[in-house]
C-alpha cells in the first residue's frame, strides 16, 4: 500500500468518525444534559423530550452509530483494499 | 415451596451451570487463559461483554439510584453506555489488530518503555482494586438477604465460586460462563420490570411504560410522580438539582473511563478479526441497552409504587400515612438487615416519608403535624426489593437474586482476570522473569489471581460509599489515565515514551488525589478524607465522580506538551502506528 492511500484511508476513517462523534455529542450533552430544560418544554409518549433523551434516546442512538461505523467501515475497507480475507 | 428454598434452588442450579461450563471450557494454555484463544464469535463476545461489563452496580445499584435522583441518574445511564462508542471508535479495532494478550503490553511496545508498561500497570491496579471493591459489597448484599446468612459468610462463598471459575477456566471459561451469565441477570432483570409495568400502567413494555398513563387514572407515570414528590418536599422527578458542569463532568468521566477500562478493552482482544471488534463493540452495547433502558423504568416505577405504600391516602391528612403496624411485609424483612429503618418522631404509630431537608417545605410538614421524616430507604436494595414491593410470585424473587448474583459475579471474575494477567504477563513475563516456560507463566497467572481475590474481598467489607459510587471512582481514574495513552497511541505518531509516562502519572496522581481528599479510598487510616465534600470546596464545582474529565484534560495536555519537547519515537514506532490503523497492512 503507498503512503499516499494509506493516508487517505485514514483521512476517510476520521471523517466518518467526527461525524458519528458529532452525533453522539449532540444527542446525549446537547439534548440530554445542555438544552434539557428547552426540551422538557415539549412532552412525547408522556416523556419530556430532555428527558427522554437523557435516559432513553440517547442509548438508542449510540448503539445505532456503532453498528453505522462499523458497516461504514467495512466498505471503506473494501475501497482501499484492506479488508480481511 | 417458601422463598428461601426457591432462592436457593435458583441460585444452585446457576451456579452449577457456571462450575459446569468452567470446567468444560477451561484454558490450556496462556492464549486460551488470557484472551480464549481469539475464537470468540462478536455476538458471543457482546454477551460476554455485556455480562462483564453491567456488575452489581447496573443490576442493583444503578435503579435504586436513579428512582432517588430522578433527572441527575440520567449521568450513570448516558455515562455508562455512550463510552462504548468511544471504544468502538477510538480502540476496539486498532487493539485487535495489533494483537496481543494486555492493554500494558500495548502501551510498552507502543511506548518503547519497561516504565511505561509499569505505569501502565500501576493505573491498571488502581483501577481494577476500587472497582472489584464495589462488586465485593453487591456480592455481601445479595448474600446477607437472600440466603440470609451473615455478610462474611456470604463474600467467602461469592469468592470461592468467583476463585472457581476465573482461575480454573481463565478468559476461555470467563466468556462462555458469561454468556450464561448474562441470560441469567437480564431475564431476571426485565421479568419483574414487565410485571410492575403491566401492573402500574397495563402496558408490558418498562421502555413504553415509563411514560404512559397510570392504569385508569388518565394521568402520566411521569407527570404523577413529578406532582407527587414535590408535595413530599422533593425535587422534581424529571429535572435536576446538580450543577450543570457536574452532570457534564460526570458523564464524560463516566464515558471515557468505560472506554479506558482494562477489563472492557481486553475483550476486545478474543476475536478472530478487526472488523468483528467493530462489530462485537454494537453487539455489546445492544444486549446492555436492554438493562440500561429497562433501569430508568424500572426506577420511576419503584419510586412511585414506594410512596403509594408509605402515603396511600392524601398527603397531610391525618390517616393519609400507612400505620406502621399494617407494614407490608417486604418493610419487615429488610428492617432486618438494617437496611429500611423506622423512626416514629412524632409518635402517631403511621409512617410519613418525606424530604425533611428542605427547608421551604418544613412549615408545611409542620401544619401537617411532621416531626421529621421517619423511614430511611437504602438505595442500594431497591431493585431486590422491588418484587416484593410489588406483591410478585417468590419465583421472581429467587430469580432477582440469582440474577444479581450473575452480575456481580461476572464482573468480579472479568476484573480479577485482568488484574491477574497484569501481574503473569506483564510483570513476571514481561520485566523481571522474561525466560519463563508458559506452564510456569499460567501457575503465576492463577496464583495472581487468587491472591487478588483475598484482597477484593478484603476489600469488599469495607468499601466507601455506595456501590455505584465507589465504581464511578474507579471510571474517574480510567479516564484520566490509561484512556488517553492508549487513544494518542494511535491517533498521534508524535506521542513519545516521556509523554505517554509524565501523562498518565499526571492524571492518575491527580484524579486519586483528589477522591482520597474528599471521599476518603484507601487511605482511611491515616485521617482521610480530609476535605469537605460539598460543592462548595470543589474545583470548578466538579464533584470527585467527575473530576476525571480535569485528570484526562491534564494527561492529554501534559502527554503532548512532553511529547513535543522532546525526541520523537523511533522510526520502527512510527511503522507501528501505520500498521495498526488499518485492519490488512500492505
Amino acid at each position: 500500500m503507498k503512503p499516499e492511500q494509506r493516508a487517505a484511508y485514514w483521512r476517510a476513517n476520521l471523517r466518518i468518525l467526527a461525524a458519528c462523534m458529532a452525533i453522539w455529542f449532540v444527542v446525549s450533552y446537547g439534548f440530554g444534559i445542555l438544552l434539557v430544560e428547552q426540551l422538557n418544554r415539549i412532552t412525547i409518549g408522556g416523556f419530556p423530550l430532555g428527558f427522554w433523551f437523557a435516559q432513553q434516546g440517547s442509548i438508542y442512538v449510540f448503539v445505532l452509530l456503532i453498528f453505522f461505523y462499523a458497516w461504514r467501515m467495512n466498505r471503506v475497507d473494501q475501497k482501499y483494499d484492506v479488508h480481511e480475507d | 415451596m417458601d422463598l428461601k428454598t426457591l432462592t436457593y434452588l435458583a441460585v444452585g442450579a446457576s451456579f452449577a451451570l457456571y462450575i459446569g461450563i468452567a470446567i468444560w471450557s477451561r484454558a490450556r494454555n496462556t492464549g486460551d487463559f488470557y484472551i480464549a484463544g481469539k475464537g470468540v464469535s462478536p455476538v458471543a463476545n457482546g454477551m460476554a461483554t455485556a455480562a462483564d461489563w453491567m456488575s452489581a452496580a447496573s443490576f442493583i445499584s444503578m435503579a435504586g439510584l436513579i428512582a432517588f435522583l430522578g433527572y441527575d441518574g440520567s449521568v450513570y445511564l448516558m455515562g455508562w453506555t455512550g463510552g462504548y462508542v468511544l471504544l468502538a471508535l477510538f480502540l476496539a479495532p486498532y487493539l485487535r489488530k495489533f494483537g496481543k494478550f494486555t492493554v500494558p503490553e500495548f502501551i510498552a511496545e507502543r511506548y518503547y518503555s519497561r516504565t511505561a508498561r509499569i505505569v501502565a500497570v500501576i493505573c491498571l491496579i488502581v483501577v481494577s482494586f476500587t472497582y472489584v471493591a464495589g462488586q465485593m459489597r453487591g456480592v455481601g448484599i445479595v448474600f446477607s438477604r437472600f440466603l440470609e446468612v451473615d455478610l462474611v459468610v456470604g463474600l467467602v462463598v461469592g469468592m470461592g465460586v468467583v476463585f472457581f471459575y476465573a482461575v480454573l477456566g481463565g478468559m476461555k471459561g470467563i466468556t462462555y460462563t458469561q454468556v450464561a451469565q448474562y441470560c441469567v441477570l437480564i431475564f431476571a432483570y426485565t421479568v419483574p420490570a414487565i410485571f410492575i409495568s403491566l401492573q402500574i400502567t397495563g402496558n408490558p413494555l418498562p421502555q413504553v411504560a415509563f411514560g404512559a398513563d397510570i392504569e385508569g387514572s388518565g394521568v402520566g407515570l411521569l407527570q404523577k410522580l413529578d406532582d407527587i414528590v414535590t408535595s413530599l418536599g422533593f425535587n422534581q422527578y424529571t429535572s435536576g438539582t446538580k450543577s450543570r458542569i457536574d452532570v457534564f463532568c460526570i458523564t464524560m468521566a463516566l464515558m471515557v473511563g468505560t472506554a479506558g477500562l482494562p477489563h472492557v478493552i481486553v475483550r476486545f482482544f478474543t476475536v478472530p478479526k478487526v472488523r468483528d471488534a467493530r462489530k462485537s463493540a454494537g453487539y455489546a452495547l445492544l444486549f446492555i441497552a436492554v438493562l440500561y433502558t429497562t433501569a430508568p423504568a424500572v426506577g420511576a416505577m419503584a419510586r412511585y409504587n414506594l410512596i403509594q405504600t408509605v402515603q396511600p391516602g392524601e398527603i397531610g391528612a391525618p390517616d393519609g400515612n400507612l400505620l406502621y403496624s399494617e407494614r407490608p411485609e417486604w418493610m419487615k424483612t429488610w428492617e432486618r438487615t438494617g437496611l429500611v429503618t423506622y423512626n416514629d418522631r412524632n409518635g402517631d404509630s403511621r409512617v410519613q416519608y418525606y424530604n425533611d431537608r428542605n427547608t421551604d417545605f418544613t412549615s408545611q410538614a409542620e401544619s401537617y403535624g411532621w416531626q421529621g421524616n421517619e423511614l430511611s430507604v437504602d438505595r442500594d436494595i431497591m431493585v431486590l426489593a422491588n418484587p416484593e414491593i410489588a406483591n410478585l410470585p417468590d419465583w421472581v424473587i429467587a430469580l432477582v437474586a440469582a440474577g444479581g448474583i450473575a452480575a456481580a459475579l461476572s464482573t468480579a471474575a472479568g476484573l480479577l482476570l485482568v488484574i491477574s494477567a497484569a501481574v503473569s504477563h506483564d510483570l513476571v513475563k514481561g520485566i523481571f522473569v522474561p525466560s519463563i516456560s508458559e506452564k510456569q507463566e499460567l501457575l503465576a497467572g492463577r496464583i495472581a489471581a487468587a491472591f487478588a481475590i483475598l484482597v477484593a474481598g478484603y476489600l469488599g467489607f469495607d468499601p466507601p460509599g455506595w456501590v455505584a459510587q465507589v465504581v464511578a471512582f474507579a471510571f474517574g481514574l480510567a479516564a484520566a489515565s490509561l484512556f488517553p495513552a492508549i487513544m494518542l497511541g494511535i491517533f498521534v505518531k508524535r506521542a513519545n515514551k516521556q509523554g505517554a509516562i509524565a501523562g498518565m502519572l499526571t492524571g492518575l496522581l491527580f484524579t486519586y488525589g483528589y477522591i482520597e481528599y474528599f471521599k476518603g479510598l484507601f487511605l482511611k487510616w491515616a485521617g482521610a478524607p480530609w476535605g469537605e465534600d460539598v460543592a462548595g470546596s470543589w474545583l470548578f464545582g466538579i464533584s470527585p465522580e467527575g473530576i476525571g474529565v480535569i485528570g484526562m484534560l491534564l494527561n492529554f495536555t501534559v502527554a503532548l506538551t512532553v511529547s513535543h519537547l522532546t525526541a520523537p519515537p523511533p522510526e520502527r514506532i512510527q511503522h507501528l502506528v501505520e500498521s495498526i490503523r488499518v485492519p490488512r497492512a500492505g
